[in-house]
């Protein structure tokens, strides 16, 4: 199971990777996004997968009954998704304000910070 | 419970300043008033931590390595200190430059939670808390980046956002897999989990993905480019802010993880950190000497000063951290006080474009001179504090008989002097283009008083060096023997 996982998290870089080398802002915050669902699928694969109950705690008791899944990756990879996701939605933004501000989403054309120098 | 304040004090009135902020002068000075508050947390922690030894909180009780723990030795208790005086320096300078749209979007705010989260990075013993800390400040500083609303800084935030982000991922994936062959985040844990097994595959890629993100935060080459194309985007406040703190966290984040929980003996490893910081001395420099701006070169001379601070880390003799230390104390000081002062001479001048400003030497004669001290320090003349640190990063590697990096750290020093003396020359000496009349108006009080600070500061550091050092050499002690740090977490839990 961690293989097919493994090799799944390969090909979503792989795929987030074709997408920010396209030069387009829009298609690069896409493709980062896919990078940070391959980031949270790299610390479940790590985590180890298990077929085990879900881990809680009965009413009462002051740990859980044994045979239950490790929780901590789970708990590390919904902590990356809230951040990844608050992330995405500030990038978002950022590129509709570039957009409406310059008038395009290709990357090579946003030249207001670093100006083409002039031939001296 | 001191190691709580330093995070809890930003991060609250990070909170109520966005509640206040209806009221823009209360706002205003609440940031002050917040960084001073700050500042004092820090030298309570800083004495404590002098008197102690590193000390630990484990928060909400449960024992390490289970719960978060927040551990300060030497070097946290200092970075922490000397976020609280850059931040004093940045909020009140921020009072003359900030103005009321760009308080009302949430400067002052931001500025707050960005310290909030510089301050946890520095005292966490967690490596996936160490995480969290890193997004807090990154978004703040998206944040600070944007909120003047120039389009300008809008397009810096896009390379800004762009490449950390992908930083971001390779930090997170590097702790997943580490987690994966140790399972566990606590990093004095982690220091004891893996001694011996630090040649296992899994432990090298993660020390790599580490690596490059730590990397990418501080601006090493080759993934510096982000710093360059976004610090003279923002307001000059947030740029001094930026320069002092963000880079160094990211020094501070390598030279923590590279000491306790991988080992620099790796050959990969050190290989890597060694030539990637001298290749960005070099780049840093070279850029720099290539630049017209005022901000712009001094951002590059930020990448090419965290190069010195790398290299300390990879020389890996105790001589060489102690400078690596040294350094970064005095450059925090004096890569603010010269943004600062690139901000002053911007309001007296008008523009920030080296041909089109000139004469302010002839104008303010004082603000020339207290532009000589951080340029002068940072270029290495004694005795200043720049020159100390160089001269230990230099006779360490000459130690080790490693004459080229030697030679290297000498040839940056010299460049560094060539583009603080085309500043001066082109800002200070030569006549302004629009004749001497241009240049009206005085500097604002509220700009001096942080600007005479640091440049103060960096002088007592040059003449009192002895005690710096000393101070450093502790702070090196710890690092590279951390039983101390791992009884503080752990307590005996053997």
């Amino acid at each position: 199971m961690e293989t097919i996982v493994a090799v799944l998290a390969g090909l979503l870089v792989a795929g987030g990777a074709y997408l920010m080398l396209s030069g387009n802002l829009v298609r690069y915050i896409l493709g980062l996004a896919i990078l940070s669902n391959a980031a949270n699928l790299v610390i479940f694969a790590a985590g180890r997968m298990s077929e085990a109950s879900p881990p809680l705690i009965g009413y009462g008791a002051k740990a859980p009954a044994p045979g239950v899944a490790n929780a901590v990756p789970q708990a590390l990879i919904l902590t990356a998704i809230v951040i990844g996701f608050g992330l995405f939605c500030f990038a978002l933004t950022l590129a509709y304000r570039v957009f409406y501000a310059m008038g395009t989403a290709r990357m090579d054309a946003m030249r207001i910070a670093e100006p083409r120098e002039e031939n001296e | 419970m001191i190691l709580v304040w330093p995070i809890l004090i930003p991060l609250l009135s990070a909170a109520l300043l966005l509640l206040l902020r209806r009221w823009e002068n209360v706002v205003r000075w609440g940031g002050v008033v917040s960084s001073f508050a700050l500042l004092a947390a820090s030298i309570v922690l800083l004495l404590r931590v002098v008197a102690e030894g590193p000390v630990a909180v484990q928060i909400g009780g449960w024992e390490a390595p289970f719960g978060i723990t927040l551990v300060a030795d030497l070097l946290s208790a200092a970075m922490v200190l000397i976020t609280g005086i850059v931040a004093v320096a940045v909020t009140i300078y921020g009072l003359a430059e900030i103005d009321r749209r760009e308080g009302w979007h949430g400067h002052h705010t931001l500025v707050q939670a960005l310290l909030a989260g510089v301050c946890g990075a520095f005292l966490t013993g967690d490596i996936f808390n160490l995480y969290v800390w890193f997004e807090v400040m990154l978004i703040a500083s998206f944040g600070l980046l944007v909120v003047n609303g120039t389009k300008k800084s809008a397009d810096g935030a896009v390379k800004y956002v762009g490449l950390n982000l992908i930083a971001t991922f390779a930090f997170l994936s590097g702790v997943g897999l580490l987690y994966g062959v140790t399972g566990t985040l606590n990093m004095a844990d982690l220091s004891q989990r893996l001694e011996g097994r630090q040649e296992e595959v899994a432990v090298l890629v993660s020390a790599m993905l580490l690596l490059f993100a730590f990397g990418a935060k501080a601006a090493m080459f080759p993934v510096f480019n982000w710093l360059p194309a976004s610090y003279h985007t923002p307001s000059v406040t947030t740029s001094a802010l930026f320069s002092a703190l963000l880079t160094k966290v990211g020094v501070y984040a390598l030279i923590r993880t590279f000491t306790l929980i991988y080992d620099l003996d790796v050959p990969l490893v050190r290989g890597t950190l060694l030539w990637g910081a001298v290749a960005t001395m070099v780049v840093g420099v070279l850029g720099a000497a290539a630049q017209n701006h005022f901000r712009r070169i001094l951002g590059f001379h930020i990448i090419s000063q965290i190069g010195y601070m790398v290299l300390g880390l990879a020389l890996a003799t105790p001589a060489a951290l102690l400078g690596a230390i040294f350094y970064l104390f005095h450059h925090i000081i004096v890569k603010a006080n010269l943004f600062l002062i690139a901000g002053a001479a911007r309001r007296m001048t008008g523009a920030e474009e080296l041909p089109q400003i000139g004469g302010l030497y002839a104008a303010r004669p004082l603000l020339a001179v207290l532009f000589l001290v951080p340029a002068l320090s940072l270029a290495g003349i004694p005795p200043l504090s720049g020159f100390w640190a160089k001269f230990l990063l230099v006779s360490a590697s000459l130690e080790i008989e490693a004459w080229f990096i030697a030679f290297a750290a000498l040839a940056v020093g010299l460049l560094t002097l060539y583009s603080m003396s085309k500043i001066w020359l082109e800002v200070f000496w030569k006549p302004h283009p629009d004749g001497p009349d241009a240049i009206t108006g005085s500097v604002p009080t509220a700009m001096m008083i942080p600007i005479v600070g640091l440049a103060v500061l960096t002088i007592v550091i040059g003449l009192g060096a002895g005690l710096f050092v000393d101070a450093a050499l502790i702070a090196a002690g710890q690092i590279l023997d951390p039983q101390a740090y791992i009884d503080a977490v752990l307590g005996g839990r053997e």
